[in-house]
């Protein structure tokens, strides 16, 4: 199963060789070989906690592996730090965002690699290279912006351009585009198209597997910490994939059942949330969600679809309008009220607003929902415990040890600590802004399932995501967001890909959709 | 799946031996033990050091440094810092001292009122928390900074309580039959089996504190608003409240230990707890906390306090000067933080190490088999 030969004539660049990395409690990586083809696409594929990342920091010298060699050009390296994977031109754009969000975009693609001159920094060809990098990226973000003032998507695309700006010869891209969307990706792709005609290696990383197939030239397989596979693209399929990773057919996933449609359970009524610059972030919002429904909001990357979410939640309190939750306006209450009265959400940014890295996996997880362990005037340990260990089971989360800080957890299984959090405050309504980002198809599919039980048992669910398919698959109903505005509502009947694309980008197809927003004009 | 099975019990044996390596408890118990050489040290070199006498006076100046620095836990754990405590202390005085000897004067009516001794404590109380309440809420409704805030109070505080008297001292606060007012002396001359009350105290804000943080919805909302304030806010944390409760805790601690001096001294001086501030802040980083938040234990203040306590009542016994003396605790507090630092670095090799060790042990085994 392991030590291959060689599978094709392309030249290897990097091999690593009977990797094994040992965290206290978990065997990360098991004796893995991992080849990486010059001017190639090298895609890892494996569910969360598989040792992916792991793998990855081993070759950019962030993590030092128990045993195990690394070969570049045939000749063994040692890459002890990230200088010295520098040095071998090993370039990482890291699985959690590394930004520094009090300083520029330029600021941040520049540092620690400042372009001097006599000991002071080039502010000028800086931003002139940032301006380029922006331009190549098709963004339209000035390379003076405040890094933490950009959207999440934004700042991953800073990330990618932080890694352009150096020279490297093997680039490695861990989740590069999961805050990203369809529109994003294709430009990431014809970067990466680019830089493989100067021969630079990409290790790809994704649970997007579409992706994966579009762009990949050679797939390794890891499970559990062990290599099962290595091969080539015109060897596979996207079953294939799922088999390996998981170890059983895909066809099982994504499934969507009947729910019975309930009363109405939330309605929202001309929701506002005015933009710094003037204008709409949100723009007289409108809709409603029965008990029982599942709904999809669609759109592009700064749609407003994050904003509204967090003005329904109570985190904007320049928001305007209506919010009636099972016939009480909630508009006005803080976050806690809101939580008591069954709204929760799962936020888009983990790092950000969804964990506490100082604090365990199990202090986590009940940290929204403290008042269920009260007992007399203290926290039952054994209540915890218990409804720790139920959310471990019940979302199938990798963890060692529920003590152990939340930040040993590889980036899926967080995710899942974050909407088990959630599910903990036993809510009416439940909003989850991207709850797949990072996750793998078995437990997105997981994740999927719990919304169809939630649903079934007469939850109102209202997920955004980026993923076409997935909203496709999963929602009774969908909205697409353009500019801040709902531009279509369709039906279960109604959905298909052009619709929801058409509405997405402000152009309608249907005179629905027309009368849609006119109204809203 | 049968190799998972493997790993798994591999993991089990790991954490278990890892827990008994002694190179591990020495490092977990570092502070513990450094206070055991300290005391090991002053025993040999000062013979008066280990008698019954020294040890209640030692623990009662530590009972001060401890019950400020318990306050002091709690703001730091949310991530700020107070530095008002030391005038919180001298105006506490004031406000008691005050109220014994003048009483609360209306001037409107010409008359004064005066309080028996539980009102005055409940009244000084009550003070020292609305400070810290000004504290909270100038921190996190005007949002300034709790340096900055704190820094304000300071010299604010201090304003006051020399305000109170015109920088007189309230002399001699036994308070009066007349006015039914005696007593306030006894909190800091009383025993109960022996011991001062001000121990006493320390021993029950211990208990109280160690709970409130470890085991209350309170306590855990503290650690999560320090670990990342906003994502604890979407968690239905009341941020705000959270932190202006621990700087309302932090006065009251303070309010404590001036009543405590002000009944030691039998008399009130505006300037009293000049700098206490940073005596607080030094036990609460000796005891492992990080300025940052989210970090830090109740007890880890105590073992702290009692470090501090026993290297300067130790220094005085043998008969280092005073110069001296401040030099050594400023090494001792830098040298514990740089401890701190490395043991986390260390434990966390070890950990690595041994994990590793038994992993590849495992393994030889196996191809020996
Ligand atoms: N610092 C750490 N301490 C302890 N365990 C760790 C640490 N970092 C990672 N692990 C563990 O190593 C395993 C592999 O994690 P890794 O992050 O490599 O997974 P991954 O394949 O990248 O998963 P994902 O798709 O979720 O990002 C996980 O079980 C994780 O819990
Ligand atoms: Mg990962």
């Amino acid at each position: 199963m392991s030590a291959q030969a060689p599978i094709s004539p392309d030249e290897i660049l990097l091999q690593a060789k009977q990797v094994t990395k040992v965290y206290p409690g978990t065997v990360a990586l098991k004796n893995v070989d991992f080849n990486i083809y010059r001017g190639k696409v090298n895609v890892l594929i494996g569910e969360n906690g598989a040792g992916k990342t792991t793998l990855m920091k081993i070759l950019a010298g962030v993590e030092q592996a128990s045993s195990g060699q690394l070969l570049m050009d045939g000749k063994e390296i040692h890459v002890s730090s990230p200088r010295d994977a520098n040095r071998h031109g090993i370039g990482i754009i890291y699985q959690e965002l590394n930004l520094y969000p009090n300083l520029s975009v330029s600021e941040n693609i520049f540092m620690s690699h400042e372009l001097t001159r006599f000991g002071t920094i080039r502010e000028k060809d800086q931003y002139a290279i940032a301006r380029d990098l922006m331009r190549r990226l098709e963004q339209d973000i000035d390379p003076n912006t405040i890094v933490g003032d950009l959207r999440i998507g934004q700042q991953q695309i800073i990330e990618i351009a932080k890694a352009l700006a150096q020279n490297v010869r093997i680039l490695i891209m861990d989740e590069p585009t999961s805050a990203l969307s369809n529109i994003e990706v294709e430009v990431l792709f014809r970067i990466i198209r680019e830089l493989k005609t100067q021969d630079v290696a990409i290790v790809y990383i994704s649970h997007k597997l579409d992706e994966l197939l579009q762009i990949g030239d050679y797939f390794t397989v890891l499970r559990d910490g062990a290599l099962v596979a290595e091969t080539h693209a015109g060897a596979i399929n996207l079953n294939w994939i799922v088999e390996k990773m998981v170890g059983r057919r895909a066809d099982s996933l994504f499934k969507h059942s009947e729910h019975k449609i309930e009363q109405e359970i939330l309605q929202v009524n001309d929701l506002t949330l005015p933009r710094v610059g003037g204008g709409y972030v949100v723009d007289h919002v409108s809709f409603s969600l029965r008990a029982g429904e599942v709904v999809g909001i669609y759109g592009l990357m700064g749609a407003g679809r994050t904003e509204l979410l967090e003005s329904l939640m109570g985190l904007n309190s320049e928001a305007r309008g209506a919010i009636i939750l099972n016939g009480r306006n909630i508009a006005g209450l803080d976050i806690k009220s809101r939580i008591a009265l069954g709204l929760s959400l799962v936020p888009e940014d983990r790092q950000l607003r969804g964990l506490i890295q100082k604090l365990s996996v199990s202090h986590n997880i009940t940290l929204a929902s403290l008042s269920r362990y009260l007992r007399m005037l203290a926290l039952s340990s054994r209540l915890e415990r218990a409804s720790v260990r139920y959310e471990i089971d019940e979302l199938r989360i990798k963890v060692a040890n529920p003590d152990d800080l939340i930040s040993s957890l590889s980036g899926g299984n967080q995710q899942k600590v974050v909407v088990g959090k959630s599910l903990l405050t036993n809510p009416k309504v439940l909003m989850l802004d991207e709850p797949t980002r990072g996750i793998d198809v078995a437990a997105k599919g997981e994740i999927f399932e719990i919304i169809n039980q939630l649903a079934l048992n007469g939850l109102g669910v209202l997920f955004v995501s980026s993923e076409l398919k997935e909203v496709m698959a999963m929602a009774d109903r969908v909205l697409v967001m353009w500019k801040g505005c709902i531009t279509a509502e369709l039906q279960k009947h109604e959905i298909s890909q052009e619709a929801i694309a058409a509405a997405s980008v402000g152009t309608q197809t249907s005179p629905e959709t027309n009368t849609t927003q006119e109204a809203i004009r | 799946m049968s190799h998972a099975s493997i790993s798994m019990r591999q993991d089990k044996a790991a954490k278990q031996s890892l827990g008994r390596d002694p190179r591990m408890m020495v490092l977990r118990l570092r502070t513990l033990i450094a206070l055991f050489i300290l005391v090991v040290i002053f025993a040999f070199t000062a013979p008066a050091f280990l008698t019954t006498g020294n040890i209640i006076i030692l623990v009662k100046q530590v009972a001060l440094n401890a019950i400020l620095g318990i306050g002091m836990t709690f703001v730091i754990l949310t991530g700020g810092i107070d530095l008002s405590v030391g005038s919180i202390v001298g105006l506490a005085g004031m406000i008691a001292g005050g109220l014994i000897t003048e009483g609360l004067i209306l001037p409107m009516f010409g008359v004064s009122i005066f309080f028996n001794i539980p009102l005055v404590i409940a009244f000084t109380l009550i003070v020292g928390m609305v400070v810290g309440l000004l504290n909270g809420l100038i921190i996190t409704k005007l949002n300034v900074t709790p340096f900055i805030a704190t820094l304000g109070m300071l010299y604010m505080a201090r304003s006051a309580a020399l305000l109170r008297s015109n920088g007189a001292t309230f002399p001699n606060l036994v308070g009066s039959d007349l006015l039914g007012n005696t007593g306030f002396p006894a909190i800091g001359a009383g025993t109960l089996m022996g011991l001062p009350w001000a121990i006493w105290i320390m021993v029950v804000f211990i208990f109280i504190a160690s709970f409130v943080a470890a085991r209350t919805p309170f306590g855990r909302q503290v650690y999560a608003v320090g670990g990342n304030e906003r994502a604890a806010e979407l968690s239905g944390v009341r941020v705000n409240r959270v932190k202006i409760l621990a700087y309302m805790i932090s006065g009251f601690c303070a309010a404590v230990v001036g009543l405590i001096i002000t009944s030691q001294l039998v008399a009130a001086h505006p300037a009293t707890g000049n700098s206490y501030e940073l005596n607080a802040i030094a036990v609460v980083v000796l005891g492992g906390a990080s300025l940052s938040g989210g970090r830090g234990s109740i007890l880890g203040t105590i073992i702290g306090a009692f470090v501090i306590g026993v290297l300067n009542n130790g220094m005085v016994l043998i008969g280092l000067s005073e110069f001296v003396q401040t030099g050594i605790t400023g090494f001792v507090i830098v040298a514990a933080v740089v401890l701190d630092q490395s043991q986390q670095r260390l434990q966390r090799q070890l950990a690595l190490q041994q994990a590793t060790a038994q992993v590849l042990d495992t393994q030889q085994g196996k191809e020996v088999a």
